[in-house]
């Protein structure tokens, strides 16, 4: 019995229904949150070292035994992911602080990004299919009210299509959940994983397996992913760098989970659909970046590039890609985070969303260009920031599975993230400067802290791969050897 | 034209009663039988809606003046709160224990925490129900 496992979800849910009732007191929201916020990276850095010492802890609700119950069950996979989604939604609270406004302060701002908080940790520490799905929604539903809160006209547009889409994409993983349930009679992650490697997969479960494919897809933004630009680029900086940092990465951890744990045995099939997927996410994404002039679209372009990428390192499926991929997937929620806030900050600073429009700002706002320079370069790959140990393990990976295609596509995707950031960077940093010295909006120092905070964290991940590594290995040898999880699960 | 609604405000004044009767019921027997907390919270949450609707919102809220998004909250607390006492008690989350008193009227009668853990459930969806509907009503 580990109760400590739920608290990443119970804390937040409670300082969130607890903020409900303290709707006018805008510094009770503002510290209790972060607080909550705090608490859950320190239970998760705890737990995280437990992992290590004890191997992976679960927690059975109401003290149901699996397969009965529903359960928690935290491996380094999820924790590292826990554990980054805390900081970065720590990082995002203390921009909202500066720049939300009152306005949606009051209206329950807060109570939502904790709950979509709870929902994501949710989603990562469920050990049943179907409390994932509910853990989805938990999410899902926070974020739809964080996307049109404000209730601004390209705001309310986008927020039909997302809504509409992930609603379509919700009754699919139900009818998926559904299908499965119908063929082996249990919900269990582990316990679905044990009959499925006793009865063979067979075409039918396949079949499922690739509609699960599908609901993912369409949540992570693989392949599907026609909904993400336009969603990601009308809510505030703090709103928008919350969406990219955190919620493609949980459809991402869905599918991991999926086809680590459950439908491993016809990589034949259904690898082979996630490499082609990713490889057209990876062409997609790339055109789709250097194709624009908005900076809010160049930046949403570039998380469904990641989404591709890391998704590479699942359709190769060696040990190494896999290591790869989570240290991608961390590296990612921090840098895409930083992203749309330095992103959000020039648009509210030069009050243009269009490049070129934009120009000579690293006069006047040094410490945010090279905060942008900086996380150009660790989303590039370039060493030793953190970007860098992701890529190289991920080409290792394709490599040693023969995904020379794949491989070509990833490298050369990279590139056209650098161009594509370059561009801004020339564009909107470099150049003559336009506004004269009167006219300057002075950068607030609650802007600038948070993107100089996650681009020290994506530094540390780079330098500190040192430290990052037992943890990754471990994360990377369970989705290898599937049978630790059930065993964690099943046997104890 | 003033619409004359004399038989359905007598109806509902009447209606409103059993229907509450019935939510109640459904709430208590759902601890082993359909209903619980969900349902019943639903049924009265209609009971609410007919109200609003025979006669006009301003009315009924001078007489029933709750804040209904403060009545979800509420409910939404205690359904956690009762799955985070056992954090405190050092036994798995969402425990819940049962145990029989005897008590003056009822007699030897089961008792179960799951019942708060309902309540709480029961008064969330009556405020986010009541929540939705009027706030679709003040758009027209």
């Amino acid at each position: 019995m580990n109760n400590i496992l739920v608290l990443p979800v119970v804390i937040p849910v409670l300082a969130g229904i607890i903020l409900v009732f303290f709707r006018s007191y805008i510094q009770i929201q503002r510290w209790l949150s972060l607080a909550a916020v705090l608490s859950v990276t320190g239970v998760s850095l705890y737990m995280l070292n437990i992992i290590q010492n004890e191997g992976i802890i679960r927690l059975d609700f109401g003290n149901w035994q699996p397969p009965f119950g529903i359960l928690f069950v935290g491996d380094s996979f999820s924790l590292l992911l826990v554990l980054t989604t805390s900081l970065v939604a720590a990082v995002c609270l203390i921009y909202a602080f500066y720049s939300i406004g009152e306005k949606r302060e009051r209206m329950f701002f807060y109570p939502f990004v904790l709950l979509m908080v709870a929902g994501v940790n949710g989603s990562f520490l469920t050990g049943d299919l179907f409390n994932l799905y509910v853990c989805f929604e938990v999410m899902l539903l926070a974020s739809y009210a964080l996307i049109t809160l404000g209730g601004t006209k390209p705001q309310l547009r986008e927020s039909i299509k997302y809504v509409a889409i992930n609603v379509l994409s919700s009754w699919f993983f139900l009818v998926a959940i559904a299908y499965l349930y119908g063929t082996l009679g249990t919900l269990n992650m582990a316990h679905l994983s044990e009959r499925i490697a006793e009865a063979g997969q067979t075409p039918l479960l396949t079949v499922i397996s690739i509609l699960f494919l599908l609901v993912f897809g369409l949540k992570a933004g693989l392949l599907l992913y026609f909904w993400l630009p336009g969603s990601y680029s009308v809510p505030p900086a703090a709103v928008a760098a919350l969406f990219g940092g955190l919620l493609t990465k949980v459809g991402i951890y869905a599918m991991f989970r999926m086809f680590t744990l459950l439908f491993y045995h016809e990589p034949g099939i259904t690898h082979t659909f996630i490499g082609i997927m990713a490889g057209i996410t990876l062409i997609g994404g790339s055109f789709g970046a250097i194709a624009y002039k908005d900076i809010r679209q160049i930046v949403s372009f570039n998380v469904v590039i990641a989404v591709g990428f890391i998704l590479v390192g699942l359709a190769v499926a060696t040990p190494s890609a896999f290591e790869g991929a989570i240290y991608y997937l961390v590296h990612d929620m921090l840098v895409k985070a930083a992203l749309f806030l330095i992103a959000g900050s020039m648009v509210a600073l030069t009050g243009t969303t269009m490049i070129d429009r934009m120009s000579g700002l690293i006069r006047h706002y040094p410490v945010l260009g090279w905060s942008f320079f900086v996380i150009m370069l660790a989303l590039a790959g370039i060493p030793p920031l953190s970007g860098f140990m992701g890529k190289i393990l991920i080409g290792q990976g394709a490599v040693e599975g023969g995904a020379y295609i794949l491989l070509a596509l990833s490298l050369i995707s990279s590139i056209f993230v650098l161009y594509s950031l370059l561009r801004i960077f020339l564009n909107c940093f470099w150049g003559e400067s336009t506004t004269s010295e009167e006219e300057v909006v002075p950068l607030s120092k609650g802007w600038l802290i948070p993107c100089v905070l996650l681009t020290a964290a994506s530094i540390g991940l780079g330098l500190g791969a040192e430290f990052v590594s037992p943890y990754v290995a471990d994360a990377a040898r369970t989705l290898t050897n599937p049978y630790i999880y059930i065993d964690a699960v099943m046997n104890k | 034209m003033k619409i004359n609604d004399v038989i359905l405000q007598t109806v509902t004044k009447i209606v409103v009663f059993i229907i509450l009767t019935m939510a109640v019921y459904l709430f208590i027997s759902g601890h082993n039988s359909p209903g619980g907390g969900f349902i019943g919270g639903l049924v009265l949450a209609s009971a609410l809606v007919l109200l609003f609707l025979a006669f006009d919102t301003e009315t009924i809220m001078k007489r029933i003046p709750l804040d209904f998004k403060m009545v979800a909250a509420v409910g939404a607390f205690i359904a956690v709160a009762t799955g985070a006492a056992s954090l405190f008690l050092d036994i798995p989350f969402l425990s819940h224990a049962y145990s029989y008193f005897n008590l003056p009227v009822f007699g030897k009668t089961g008792l179960a925490t799951v019942t708060i853990f309902e309540l709480g459930v029961a008064l969330g969806v009556v405020g986010v129900v009541v929540t939705i509907i009027l706030s679709i009503s003040e758009d027209v």
